[in-house]
């Protein structure tokens, strides 16, 4: 691990993160206050519920738009549920009478109130347990099978699929592959409901659906026994759906998805209420699940100079950094993204890349840094960018960097080939076998360039900190502080699912997740993190 | 038949015929007219001799004779990826080539594209951008639109007698065409980045269809009708009438060739005056 080699200022650090606190602070608790559709609709998904009508349209959702509709949401979808469940079989005979039209729900007082509510915690207490038992059982196989060492090879899979991504998913991780990410199709975040079944229809990606999970998952595990090594399933949590997708990830042990406190915001137009308040849900059960979130900066550097806007990458990462331990996520359960996005035209590019991608290693020591490769300057010249994903390699293994996703020289051409993964992954074993550690060798010059460029994007970093904590921050996402892009807190998609929680509101799994120390079940294990 | 390399070739005067003006060109190595190739792909087959003779057969039928496999690599048990270097026995006559045309409208500065508008229409004129359809992409459109801009050339929202709407990603077209109707929009401008399935494509037609009945009385682009401008990496092949707009800008385009553009078809009479490059737009 570094030991400060920027020699950054500690005061000025610790004034960073107070400032993140401070600016993430009215943003939690206006999530602690609310609830969302999707908060309801995955209380309903950890009970076990699953399926859609001969529609596709979820079950789940029929459930939640029933009690929307004829009792509200505020109180919760929780005790009218499990009210109305004792003249049912269960979850699946009640969302079925309820699509038919024959359910009346109410939300019930006095003794029927007590009676649903402990019915309703039970249910959100097995949902639990079993996501507990996924995160023991990934703990147990990277155990028996061996963690490979770092750092951690990511490669993306998106045919659109589900039955041409498990071959080509396969071929990736016998071929070197330590993570793989299946890309979802580009709709998927803005669909505010989750697919169902197994789908070979998608847009530039693969649908995330709970079966597609259970597939890639079983054809990963089975690499897996082959090789003698664990292979990690990545997913989006992203969209309207990150509380529903984030349980169905810790049913179906996933071991890293993309949650971003902002993306959503910023790049799909996302209502700003919604995500945050869907973010802390679903990071919880991120937490819960051993799950690694990966963070989006990266995004930021492609619609913002990579130059000017670094300092955003940071205050990004730092808010990130405070909404998961908010949420209960560990350090290491933080996989803050930034790239390798500066124009490589500027004289010291790759000085300027180091000095950034060392600055969020020496912010974030225990955090399993993302770090991505080129993609806005890889202009169809396969050859310059082939020696361009070479130096993001390189900048990689010398800054110490956790997770590399793997370029690819035809970044921009077409969504990866065979070949091109192959060649991709040839460029970093050369890397890692010629120069992996290299890292304990790199010692930019105490006041050199590095250093120096560090120091400043650090000092901008808590500038625009002191701007986002004074005037709140809906209010500066409202300004296109980050990504350009203006984004007020009323605007959006998805406002209209947020609800503010009434005097007696229930959910029994947020109120298990707020109450529990997500990581207890686990104690007790010598747990390499996902 | 008598052909040199390069340059026009010479024959003997045969009266009968028009003169031979071809121009015949080869690919060049390191010696004019060695017709040297390099070419990579993979074969769904074991690495072996077999399969190099199958990459060989290939070279072979695709024109290059000889050819050589250089590079052949074990993907897994199931694929082989193969570089093959060849000479290629075929020939182009580069005079036969037209000169695809130019841009048929010059390229203004900022101070040149506000002035014609301000000459003009006497008011702002207005843009509409969004990515349509599934494609969350902002990345082509942002280019365009954003102040920020691309390669330091700055966005239409830079220019102020241009008002951009950026409507941003995953735009219905039934919102996109409210949002046009409702900004009384001049330009509609459409960024189509995701191909996967010709989405690029079938996206842009939906939206110049929804248009065009949206509008039905519309003479041309500018007359009872925004204009219809999309852009994308990969539109190389389709012609704006095949999609059914009045443009349509492939990879690097700038801003500035945009707004020159849309200053040329919609203000086609609108004198923008002396190239400069000081007034601050």
């Amino acid at each position: 691990m570094p030991d400060g080699k920027l020699a950054l200022d500690p005061d000025l650090v610790r004034r960073a993160r107070a400032l993140a606190a401070r600016a993430a602070e009215p943003v939690i608790a206006m999530a602690r206050t609310h609830t969302t559709v999707s908060v309801e609709r995955a209380l309903l998904r950890l009970a076990g519920l699953t399926g859609a009508d001969a529609d596709g349209r979820p079950w789940v959702n029929h459930l939640t738009d029933a009690v929307a509709d004829q009792v509200g949401l505020e109180h919760g979808v929780a005790l009218p549920v499990w009210d109305a469940l004792r003249d049912h079989r269960d979850l699946p005979a009640l969302a079925r009478a309820t699509a038919a039209g024959r359910v009346r729900f109410r939300l019930p007082a006095g003794p029927d109130a007590d009676t649903a509510g402990t019915a309703a915690t039970r249910a959100a207490s097995a949902g639990l347990a079993g996501i507990d038992a996924r995160r023991a059982e990934r703990t147990r196989l990277l155990r028996t099978l061996g963690d490979p060492p770092g750092p951690l090879l990511y490669l993306i899979v998106a045919t659109g699929d589900i039955h041409e991504d498990v071959p080509q998913a396969q071929a990736a991780a016998r071929a070197g592959a330590d993570v793989i990410a299946v890309i979802r199709s580009t709709g998927q975040s803005l669909l505010d409901y989750v697919p169902e079944g197994a789908t070979r229809e998608g847009y530039a990606g693969t649908y995330a659906t709970r079966e597609n999970f259970r597939l890639m998952r079983a054809a990963l595990d089975q690499v897996a026994a082959e090789t003698g090594r664990y292979v990690r399933l990545t997913n989006y949590a992203s969209g309207l759906c990150m509380p529903e997708i984030a349980v169905l990830a810790g049913q179906e042990r996933l071991d890293m998805m993309l949650n971003d406190c902002m993306y959503g915001i910023i790049f799909r137009d996302i209502n700003p209420r919604r995500t945050f308040i869907d973010q802390r849900f679903s990071r919880q059960i991120h937490a819960r699940a051993g799950i690694v979130i990966n963070t989006g900066e990266d995004n930021y550097l492609t619609t913002a100079d990579a130059v000017d806007a670094a300092h955003t990458v940071t205050v990004s990462q730092l808010l990130n950094e405070r909404f998961g331990h908010e949420a209960g996520l560990r350090d290491d359960q933080l996989g803050l993204g930034h790239a390798f996005e500066i124009d490589p035209k500027i004289p010291g590019s790759f000085r300027l890349e180091l000095a950034h991608a060392q600055l969020a290693r020496e912010l974030f020591p225990a955090a399993p840094l993302k770090y991505m490769p080129p993609t806005r300057h890889m202009t169809g010249n396969i050859f310059a960018g082939y020696l361009l994903d070479a130096f993001f390699n390189l900048a990689g293994v010398l800054t110490g960097q956790s997770i590399l996703l793997v370029g690819m020289m035809t970044e921009g051409i077409h969504t990866p080939w065979l070949s091109d993964r192959d060649l991709a992954l040839e460029n970093v074993r050369y890397v890692r076998d010629a120069c992996g550690d290299l890292a304990e060798d790199f010692v930019p010059r105490p006041g050199g360039f590095v250093a120096r460029r560090a120091e400043r994007v650090l000092a901008e970093s808590v500038e625009l900190l002191e701007r986002v904590a004074d005037d709140g921050l809906l209010t500066a996402i409202a300004q296109g502080t980050f990504g350009v892009t203006r984004r007020p807190p009323d605007g959006g998609r998805g406002g209209e699912g947020v609800i503010a929680r009434a005097d007696g509101y229930r959910n029994p799994a947020a109120e298990l997740l707020d109450a529990q120390d997500p990581h207890a079940a686990h104690a007790g294990h010598q747990e390499v993190p996902a | 038949m008598t052909e040199t390399p390069t340059g026009p070739v010479v024959t003997g005067a045969a009266p009968a015929q028009p003169a031979d003006t071809r121009q015949v060109l080869r690919p060049y190595g390191d010696t004019t007219g060695d017709g040297l190739i390099q070419m990579s792909f993979t074969l769904p087959v074991p690495a072996g001799p077999r399969a190099d003779a199958a990459a060989l057969q290939l070279a072979a039928r695709m024109g290059l004779e000889p050819a050589g496999v250089v590079h052949a690599k074990a993907m897994g048990p199931d694929f082989t990826f193969f570089i093959v270097y060849g000479r290629t026995r075929h020939l182009i006559d580069y005079a036969a080539i037209p000169a695809p045309p130019g841009r048929a409208y010059p390229l203004l500065s900022a101070g040149q594209v506000n002035r014609a508008v301000r000459a003009a229409l006497g008011r702002r004129l207005v843009v509409v951008g969004a990515c349509i359809g599934t494609d969350a992409h902002t990345v082509g459109i942002d280019a365009i639109l954003n102040v920020k801009g691309h390669a330091g050339e700055k966005g239409l929202e830079y220019y102020r007698e241009l008002r951009v709407v950026n409507l941003g990603a995953q735009v219905e077209v039934d919102d996109l065409l409210a949002r046009a109707r409702a900004e009384n929009a001049d330009a509609v401008l459409i960024s189509q980045v995701v191909t996967q399935r010709n989405a690029h494509l079938h996206n842009v037609k939906r939206l110049s269809a929804a248009f065009h009945t949206a509008y039905p009385t519309a003479v041309a682009a500018g007359m009872g009708r925004p204009l219809l401008v999309a852009g994308g990496p990969r539109f190389d092949g389709v012609t704006a009438a095949d999609l059914g707009v009045d443009a349509i800008f492939g990879k690097g385009t700038g801003p500035a060739e945009v707004a020159s553009y849309l200053v040329h078809a919609l203000l086609p009479d609108a004198d923008p005056g002396a190239a400069d490059t000081e007034e601050t737009p």
